[in-house]
């Protein structure tokens, strides 16, 4: 599937992409790429709202972690700033039984899987590595070593083809988080090549935020990245990823051809990092402050906003309840950042092995008397 | 020989019949896949073929490509989707063709198997068994000879095991199959044709991860594992004829070791020597010479000696009968002991 046509979004990079909300607000009824395929939503006055809101409320929890990180509460973000279309869209488009793996940023697609917002802080902060249940939410932890994660995606979703859960509407389908930067992984490509070979039931969700820390996309690729799944046997579509509307409307789509037997498909989801890598970096070193702007008017929240506007569908006063809502949900984030207890030393010896291990034991227990020893001290 | 597999039927062993110990992983594999329908095997040419030592000869014919796979030519992608599927509920086997060609995965096992446990505050197991033929002595080029294992015992949240005889193979196997820990599992490629009695409906004698004591002595205490075990076994038979009594343990477990007997021993003997075919160089002898040590350190005699491979990449086949621990270089480490 090649995308093409000039109906294809006149923002689009050369090539073209599907969007059915423009950056002006406009809604685009449906998009049909060059392979016959017709993407449309069809969501009601409340659907809309509520993606809206999860726009903004993704949003306010990250700038509240950025601020979290700057006076000194956590030891690094990741902020997702400027993709909150790309995971909200594709985070919603996940039906209850679709399993996501995501990088360290997806805390917008975390968060539509009905995780405690608070639960990547303890990475974050330092106190733990993550600590959600994968199977309880379908949400596995987050992968920091870039890319890595596609492979396990792709075995989760072999394991659904063995267990007989395709081939109809009800079945499975796994959703793969990676960025720009990830495609020139080796582990990528072998995700793209076994998902190829075993048909299997995934769906590769590319954020391309142009960047990998201060690499261009030119540095990763001579091809656009959708094109790529073409050379692995499986179709490819870029989407405008400030497109909440088109994040959802493809990632449905790919995943419930998946989830119906039909094998893999990659989507571009064709973004901008509005801010930087982490809070360790500083992007004035590698780009420069025009092409953020220009990015700044293609917002995701401002055009579902205008979009919302122009259509009547909302008022100041549901802008206003939306923004104070975020805004409590992220207080309440802070404080419950702020409470949160450093382990206790000795539980660093936790959950080493399922089985434990008679050597981790005796360095507890040895580490334990150690500790013991100042008891009473001055220390 | 068990008769060769027809049909699908279980293989007829009588008890104790001699059966090499590539047909005793062989067995140990059939009867992981017949005792629970979670257990697949995935690996390069593991299905038709049989692998390229036969180890999983006949298993894809009578379990079926879904639970026998044959996968694309990517280690790290073994590895990796092997986690996917144990994070879906399954308990893969993943084959690594020889040990030289572990290290395109061995980012999957370093950084994902051996810390998701860990990460995920011990919600998610990976019960992966992830094997290895290691070791040279079969005349083959570069990659296909080496002895990676310290590399991975210094992994924590990796267990690492390896087996000596064919009646350790078959059991270790299904141990470690069953075992809810990542497990990386060596298996001595030189001694897969070398013969011994399997019962297969025996219970295990020992937990997996236990050493045992291979041959009663008084005078030295011989550590080895995997394929070296044979040769202080051999050394061992030689010493008593020059009226030694040598004492050899086969560790059987590299992580987490279990020294107890090799403690025991040694306080006996006065005399320790570790035999391993990887190079010396913070080898695993180098881990066990501290702990005995440690350990026994009024009753040694002499300091604790070390024959292993030299620092050097595997050599050429042609020299590698002079690189590997032999009889001789365990016997001449034993004099040194006793003449301290």
């Amino acid at each position: 599937m090649a995308n093409g046509g000039s109906e294809l979004g006149a923002d689009a990079p050369a090539g073209g992409f599907v969007q059915l909300l423009t950056p002006d607000g406009e809604r685009v009824d449906s998009v049909t790429t060059a392979d016959g395929t017709t993407y449309r939503v069809d969501f009601t006055d409340d659907e809309y709202r509520e993606l809206y809101r999860d726009l903004v409320t993704v949003r306010r929890l990250d700038a509240e972690a950025t601020a979290l990180q700057r006076q000194g509460e956590l030891g690094i973000w990741a902020s997702l700033l400027g993709q909150e279309a790309a995971q909200v869209g594709s985070g919603r488009a996940l039906r209850p039984q679709d399993m996501a793996f995501p990088t360290y940023r997806e805390h917008g697609v975390l968060y539509t899987r009905g995780i405690d917002p608070i639960m990547p802080f303890g990475l974050f902060r330092g106190v733990d590595q993550g600590g959600w249940d994968p199977n309880e939410f379908k949400f596995n932890t987050y992968t920091i070593v870039i890319g890595a994660q596609t492979l396990h995606a792709t075995g989760y979703a072999m394991g659904i083809t063995m267990d007989g859960k395709t081939g109809n509407a009800d079945g499975e389908a796994v959703i793969a988080y990676f960025g720009d930067g990830a495609t020139s992984q080796g582990d990528v490509n072998e995700a793209f090549v076994w998902s190829g070979v075993f048909h299997a039931p995934i769906v590769f969700f590319c954020q391309n935020n142009q960047y990998a820390i201060s690499e261009p996309l030119e540095r990763q690729t001579r091809i656009p990245i959708y094109r790529r799944s073409l050379g692995y046997g499986f179709p490819g579509v870029r989407i405008d990823g400030n497109d909440v509307l088109a994040s959802f409307a493809v990632t449905r789509a790919a995943l419930d051809l998946a989830r119906n037997g039909q094998g893999p498909t990659l989507i571009e989801a064709y973004t901008y990092r509005m801010g930087a890598h982490t809070s360790s970096d500083d992007p004035t070193r590698y780009r420069i402050a025009s092409e953020v702007e220009s990015w700044k008017a293609k917002d995701p929240i401002a055009r579902l906003k205008s979009f919302l506007t122009k259509q009547q569908l909302a008022d100041d006063t549901f802008f206003g309840s939306v923004d104070e809502s975020a805004r409590d949900l992220a207080l309440d984030l802070r404080e419950r950042v702020l409470a949160m207890p450093d382990p206790a030393p000795i539980s660093m010896f936790d959950n080493v092995y399922p089985t434990g291990s008679p050597e981790v034991d005796l360095q507890r227990k040895q580490f334990e008397q150690y500790q013991a020893s100042f008891e009473g001290s001055a220390h | 020989m068990a008769a060769p597999t027809r049909g699908g039927k279980p293989q007829q062993n009588p008890v104790g019949e001699t059966i090499t110990l590539g047909k005793a992983l062989n067995h140990g594999l059939r009867r992981a896949l017949e005792t629970d329908s979670k257990v697949i095997v995935m690996g390069e040419d593991v299905g038709k073929l049989g692998g390229v030592f036969r180890i999983t000869d006949g298993l894809q014919k009578d379990f079926g490509e879904d639970r026998v796979i044959d996968t694309p030519l990517a280690e790290s992608g073994i590895v990796g989707t092997a986690i996917g599927l144990a994070i879906r509920g399954y308990r893969p086997v993943c084959e690594i063709q020889f040990d030289g060609f572990v290290f395109p995965a061995f980012n999957q096992i370093v950084a994902q198997v051996s810390k998701m446990f860990y990460r995920s505050l011990g919600k998610v197991r990976l019960p992966i068994v992830i094997r290895i033929p290691f070791g040279g002595g079969i005349g083959a080029v570069e990659h296909h000879s080496e002895s990676p294992e310290a590399l991975f015992a210094h992994t924590p949240g990796l267990k690492v095991v390896t087996c000596s005889n064919p009646a350790d193979a078959y059991l270790m196997i299904q141990q470690a199959i069953t075992s809810d820990d990542p497990i990386i599992f060596f298996e001595p490629k030189r001694r897969y044709w070398d013969k011994g009695p399997v019962e297969l409906d025996a219970p295990a004698p020992f937990p997996l991860h236990s050493s045992r004591v291979a041959r009663d002595g008084t005078d030295a205490t011989i550590v080895a594992y995997g394929p070296m075990v044979k040769t202080a076994l051999e050394a061992a038979a030689a010493a008593e004829e020059d009226g030694r009594q040598l004492e050899v343990i086969d560790l059987r477990t590299l992580s987490p070791l279990d020294l107890g007997p090799v403690y025991e021993s040694v306080r006996k003997t006065g005399h320790c020597v570790v035999v391993h075919e990887a190079p010396g160089n913070l080898g695993l002898g180098s881990e066990i010479a501290a702990r005995v040590t440690e350990e026994c350190f009024y009753s040694l005699e002499a300091p604790v000696l070390r024959v292993t491979g030299f620092d050097i990449p595997y050599p050429a086949a042609r020299v590698e009968e002079e690189y590997l621990p032999d009889l001789d270089r365990v016997l001449d480490a034993v004099d040194r002991s006793f003449g301290w």
